[in-house]
């Protein structure tokens, strides 16, 4: 056989490069399940726990109609709807905190800021965006605490307000990254457009580049919104943690996740105290996990455009 | 060159010089273009065309690299002296190379530069989108779908909203730089009889890179090279071979390189 012509069964081998290939394929088809089951695996232990207590001292009405979450009354009752409605009023005004500072920094990120003074703000909401919790938490509880009492004249400042402000602090970074990352995306080539045919930066913004970014910046939000009902050390520190169903935003509240985390080291594993906190969980559990599924629809909605 | 030129002078060029940070992109131009006519520019690439129709509307106020000095005078007034560069912008209508459909409904394409101009009230607004459309020879392709989004139209019909777009905001002076790139044969044609017929309510500056284009449609034609000026005289005089440059005759018998 001539050196030039190669059967077929000499070219067709597998060499190193193939084999690599292969098991970068195994290797991230393991990573990425891994993480499916973890979620899975979440779900099934959580579910598991609140299970027994979900069919035995459960009532629906009870859960979502009483305010009355005594868990170590010796007639105990479990209704979660001022812990529900806690966890939403605080999420309400963290929203009304984050999503102007949130979407007013994206736009001043991407549109106006240029060179050094874009990098540094980037890198600086990163920064902010790393800030533990409890650190939050913690500004709640002395400063911000202090200053409500002060500016607004009212008896104790650890309220709807204080964890709404604290909770929007926290949640803007994210969501400003998340919108400038849609303002981003939003090509050069329409801001020219716009721009030659004589739009000020400002009418550009709000007719142009806004609509063309509008799914991002919804899902922007959207995430906010979960992290707002997910957070649970900062709000259990800034909100009050009292059961009550706030009229004013000087109310004290509680939180599903602080109410969680303050009482499970306190009651025995199996007990119904134990599974109502479970089935708190699962209710947390569904309520992110549609507003993330919200979210993940919004954005598969920019692609397809 | 030609003895008293009475029309209004919608560009006045002196010595103009354009550069990116350290690169020159176009220097010691001098020019005039009249009122109510095509002036066509050619010349190849990196010749600095697009960059003078930058320089016109002021695109050097968003981009801190291009620095533009010299006289460049529209209306009679240095464009740099514009109080309101917007304003400047407004009257000045540009095409781009590529088609730039942008993300709203082909309706909105059309009406945002009339809304920009302050054109209020449904019957106007659409008085302006369908006069636009039709003009730029688009209407009859799109008016049952006037609410669908610009961007999804195909190439050449993205172009062609371009050119309504353009048309909409009734500019004095109408910049196409190489329009026809991504419009096939047939619809360039029409656009052309749109071109001559326009050129009776505005001045039309065309960048262009063929040859015949100029030709069919120029009233006087400039070749820039590498940033330079070469030549300027009127379109049928060059095309029979009266230029004064040896290079503007191998560039327009496509013997250049
Ligand atoms: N935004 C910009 N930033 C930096 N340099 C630029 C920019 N635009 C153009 N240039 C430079 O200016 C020179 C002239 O470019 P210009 O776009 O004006 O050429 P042109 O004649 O329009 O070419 P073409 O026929 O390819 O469109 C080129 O060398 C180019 O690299
Ligand atoms: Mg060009």
């Amino acid at each position: 056989m001539s050196e030039k012509t190669l059967a077929p069964s000499q070219l067709d081998q597998r060499d190193a490069s193939w084999y690599v290939d292969k098991l970068v394929q195994i290797l991230m088809f393991v990573g990425g399940i891994s993480a499916i089951i973890f979620i899975i695996g979440i779900f099934v232990f959580i579910t598991k726990e609140g299970i027994a207590f979900l069919f035995e001292g459960f009532s629906f009405t009870e859960f979502f109609g009483s305010i009355n979450w005594r868990p170590t009354s010796s007639n105990p009752t479990y209704g979660a709807l001022a812990l529900i409605v806690g966890t939403a009023s605080v999420t309400g005004v963290a929203m009304l905190v984050a999503i102007p500072f949130s979407l007013g920094a994206a736009i001043y990120i991407s549109e106006f800021a240029t060179g050094r003074t874009k990098e540094t703000l980037k890198v600086l909401v990163e920064l902010l965006a790393a800030i533990p919790s409890v650190v939050w938490g913690f500004i709640g509880l002395s400063i911000m605490n202090e200053f409500i009492i002060e500016v607004f004249d009212v008896p104790i400042g650890l309220n709807v307000l204080n964890a709404g402000i604290i909770l929007g602090l926290m949640a803007a970074p994210i969501m400003t990254t998340i919108a400038e990352d849609a303002l981003k995306a939003v090509p050069d080539r329409f801001r020219e457009a716009a721009e030659a045919m004589g739009a000020t930066r400002w009418q550009i913004i709000r007719q142009v580049i806004m609509p063309a970014a509008k799914n991002g910046l919804v899902s922007a939000v959207l995430l906010g919104v979960g992290r707002g009902f997910g957070e649970t050390m900062a709000v259990l520190m800034a909100s009050g943690h009292a059961i009550n169903i706030p009229t004013s935003p000087f109310d004290s509240v509680r939180a599903l996740t602080a109410t969680i985390a303050a009482e499970l080291g306190e009651t025995a594993q199996g007990s119904e105290h134990y599974g109502a906190l479970f089935a708190l969980g699962i209710f947390l559990f569904i309520i992110t996990f549609i507003i993330n599924l919200a979210a993940d629809l919004v954005v598969r909605g920019i692609r397809k455009k | 060159m030609v003895a008293a030129e009475t029309r209004t002078k919608v560009l006045e060029v002196n010595d103009l010089s354009i550069s990116y940070g350290p690169k020159t992109a176009m220097s010691g131009l001098s020019l005039d273009v009249y009122e109510n006519e095509i002036f066509g520019i050619i010349g190849p690439a990196n010749s600095g065309k697009t960059s003078f129709l930058r320089a016109i509307n002021r695109m050097d106020a968003f981009d801190s690299q291009m620095n533009v000095n010299g006289s460049l005078r529209f209306m009679g007034t240095e464009v740099s002296a514009w109080r309101n560069d917007y304003a400047l912008r407004r009257q000045i209508g540009v095409v781009f190379p590529l088609p730039v459909g942008l993300p709203m409904s082909i309706y909105d394409n059309v009406a945002f530069a009339a809304k920009l101009r302050g054109v209020k009230g449904k019957a106007a607004l659409d008085e302006v989108v369908e006069r636009c459309l039709t003009r730029a020879a688009l209407w009859d392709e799109v008016k049952d779908r006037l609410d669908s989004l610009g961007s999804q139209l195909s190439g050449g019909q993205q172009q062609r909203l371009t050119i309504a777009r353009a048309l909409s905001q009734e500019p004095t002076l109408l910049m196409l730089d190489e329009f026809s790139i991504a419009v096939d044969p047939v619809t360039t044609m029409r656009i052309e009889d749109v071109l001559k017929e326009l050129k009776k309510e505005m001045t039309i500056l065309l960048v262009t890179n063929l040859v015949q284009q100029a030709e069919r449609l120029a009233d006087r034609t400039a070749l820039f090279l590498n940033g330079s000026l070469i030549e300027i005289g009127y379109t049928d005089a060059l095309f029979e071979g009266q230029t004064q440059d040896q290079r503007t005759k191998d560039y327009l018998e496509g013997r250049f390189g």
